[in-house]
């Protein structure tokens, strides 16, 4: 067939044939192949293809259906958020970093200020309200994250109800999420010191309600799938990796379980009063694919765990602060939202424009400036979804970060491709990464 | 890694271990327009937190002295340059030819047992003469449930760095990022491309001397400038 792909000029190939295939050309491919009379194909999958989990290129070298090497092209979800950053006050920093991995939004947040607030030195003046929302929020976000990652890992391999029910009840967790924050992703809701805001009057009750609605609606996903001939056949076996791999690659969370290795950070580095929680480590120990839809399946259901116990504690703390009480730091106003449907702080502004120039003067200069950080540098990783999850931030005593870096899950773990698909089919590269579940946006930042 | 490329040993009592990693002029750190606060005379250093000196408690010196212990009598015997412990956190700055055998030691000594490398990470010091370029390594040991970090430096004249790739396979998209990002080169790193940004742009976008970039946005008749170069406060 004559070459019309401007990016793709046979000439600019050092060896074999260009094929440009865009679908229902396959003959043309294939009678070509029969041609050379050779079975090695080097493929292009993706960034655009909706088998590859994001914009992610698959470069696969196949000797007939069996892969002899694979590897990753990332980068095309790149957008700087990091530089971004160190030209935004400590608290804006919060709204880029929320953007990176959009599945997991609560632990970008989280990680960050965990790091801002350990180089302020205020790790034990954060308000336990403030703790005990997060963790809620975190592993509410748990749940909806591995939602994702078991529905399009069902729909990579053509479960189209695995899709279908994982996003339904998806949608019910971000419902939460915007009663709560107000937006049902990049939220920006954790700060520095605390929380944005202290929960709307009656939330707690929601967040009763779906906690009961996922008990009756995840056993559904064990009938579905748990003993599923088709499901089992495709996944078992399928991308394994044993613990030394995992440990030379870096690779955590459900891929470093389904190894048998119980490592979760939340147990074994507690943050933000973990320890205070009664859950279990989930592991499994095939070390394959359906290990690791196993372990996602049940850390829901220790996720769910939590919140009732996150539930019962902020029951008991109804109107506490959410927000540190340094008046350097936490921001001052509480907002509500008026009859105008616009949120707003009337107390505040009574306050700072009728009652106190300082207070105005120091409203002005928090706002606009941010306050300073002293120099140093840390490295607080949590456990997200997809494993650690960590920033390195450097302060340089400024009003602005002088550098982070996010050492994203999905960017670490996206390394195993090669070792979980060569050597086997080109259809279980897919199931491998949907394995892994990588999140463009996290690994691209 | 040849001779030239690697800098001469920093002697015993001669560490620029308190190094002033920023200067400050001025109140509020105005940038772009004057400082009309009549502090506009203020001069200040900024350092980062200054090296410990041993006992450094818990089990800090467990670490340290299996780290000197293992490393005794062997070519990277004066590998340590400084250690920094601050906000519950450890910092061994290296000597960058001495690295990959350190990280060797790191991960395989029995009382050490650093099995994961988290993360490398760049950081540009403009103002660090002679070791603007930093590459940080955050290791983890599973076994013992520690975090250290190591810090390796390298003058923007000679961006070299080894690479520790042969120890912890996984440093290599890291080390790629931190190539593509700052320009610090890791000598034999299997394969030292770019890795986010496309394989032919110029420059290494998280350098302090690489622009943010961006253009003026203009509402009803006012314009906003890019982010870089509106008047600030830093």
């Amino acid at each position: 067939m004559p070459n019309t792909d401007p990016y793709a000029q046979s000439s600019e190939t050092s060896q074999g044939r260009v094929f440009t295939v865009t679908g229902q050309d396959w003959d043309s491919l294939v009678s070509g192949i029969a041609d050379e009379g050779d079975d090695r194909v080097v493929v292009n999958m993706g960034p655009q293809h909706p088998s590859t989990h994001g914009v992610l290129r698959l470069i696969l070298e196949l000797e007939g259906e069996t892969v002899t090497e694979a590897r990753a092209g990332i980068g095309y979800l790149h957008t700087g958020i990091e530089k971004n950053m160190e030209y935004r006050s400590w608290t804006q920093g919060v709204t880029f970093c929320t953007r990176m991995d959009y599945l997991s939004p609560f632990y970008n947040e989280m990680t960050y200020c965990l790091g801002v607030e350990r180089l302020l030195g205020i790790e034990d003046q954060v308000p336990e309200k403030a703790q005990v929302m997060r963790v809620m929020l975190m592993e509410l976000n748990r749940i909806s994250s591995h939602l994702v990652a078991i529905a399009t890992g069902g729909m990579e391999i053509g479960a189209l109800t695995v899709m279908t029910i994982g996003f339904r009840e998806r949608e019910e967790i971000l419902k939460i999420f915007e009663i709560i924050t107000g937006l049902r992703m990049n939220h920006a809701f954790i700060r520095p010191g605390g929380v944005a805001q202290d929960l709307p009057a009656g939330s707690l009750d929601d967040v009763r309600r779906v906690v009961a609605l996922f008990k009756k609606r995840l056993p559904e996903y064990s009938a579905l799938c748990n003993a599923n001939p088709i499901f089992k056949a495709r996944l078992e076996g399928v991308g394994h990796l044993d613990l030394a791999g995992c440990l030379a690659l870096g690779i955590t969370g459900p891929v470093l379980r389904s190894t048998g290795y119980p490592w979760d950070l939340r147990k074994d580095q507690p943050y933000s009063g973990y320890e205070d929680y009664d859950f279990d480590v989930i592991t499994w120990d095939t070390a394959d694919s359906y290990g690791r839809f196993r372990i996602r399946l049940d850390e829901m259901w220790e996720s769910l765990r939590i919140i009732e116990q996150c539930v019962a504690r902020l029951e008991g703390l109804e109107g506490a602060p959410v927000m540190i009480d340094d008046k350097k730091i936490g921001w001052p106003s509480q907002l509500s939202i008026g009859s105008d449907g616009m949120g707003n702080s009337p107390e505040h502004i009574k306050h700072i424009m009728g009652e106190s120039m300082e207070a105005l003067i120091h409203h002005f200069k928090l706002v606009t400036e941010g306050f300073k950080v002293p120099a140093g540098q840390v490295y607080v990783p949590i456990e997200s979804p997809r494993g650690e999850l960590g920033a390195h931030i450097v302060s340089e005593g400024g009003t602005r970060p002088f550098r982070v870096h996010f050492r994203d899950p999905s960017f670490t773990n996206l390394q195993a491709t090669s070792i979980m698909s060569e050597g086997g089919q080109v259809a279980d590269v897919i199931v491998a990464i949907a394995s892994i579940d990588p999140v463009m946006g996290g690994v691209d930042r | 890694m040849s001779e030239e490329t690697v800098p001469a040993p920093v002697e015993e009592g001669t560490q620029t271990v308190n190094r002033a990693v920023e200067h400050r002029t001025g109140m509020f750190g105005v940038r772009g327009s004057g400082d009309t606060s009549g502090y506009g005379g203020i001069q200040r250093s900024i350092e980062m937190p200054a090296a410990s000196q041993p006992p450094f408690g818990g089990w800090y010196d467990e670490v340290h002295s299996a780290l000197v212990e293992a490393a005794a009598g062997s070519s990277i015997e004066n590998a340590l340059e400084s250690v920094v412990v601050d906000r519950g956190e450890i910092t061994f700055h290296i000597r960058r030819e001495d690295l990959p055998g350190l990280a060797r030691l790191l991960r395989d000594d029995e009382k050490l047992r650093f099995e994961v490398c988290s993360s490398v990470s760049g950081v540009h010091y403009p103002e660090d003469t002679g070791r603007e370029l930093h590459a940080v390594y955050h290791l983890l040991s599973i076994t013992h449930n520690r975090r250290i970090r190591l810090e390796v430096t390298a003058p923007d004249a000679d961006p070299h760095i080894p690479s520790v790739v042969p120890t912890y396979p996984t440093a290599d998209w890291h080390e790629r990022e931190t190539w593509d990002m700052f320009g610090i080169i890791f000598d034999d790193h299997p394969a030292l491309t770019r890795i986010l940004m496309p394989d032919d742009w110029p420059g290494h976008p998280q350098r302090k001397d690489y622009p943010l970039g961006g253009i003026p946005v203009e509402y009803k008749g006012a314009t906003t400038p890019p982010p870089d170069q509106r008047r600030s406060y830093n």
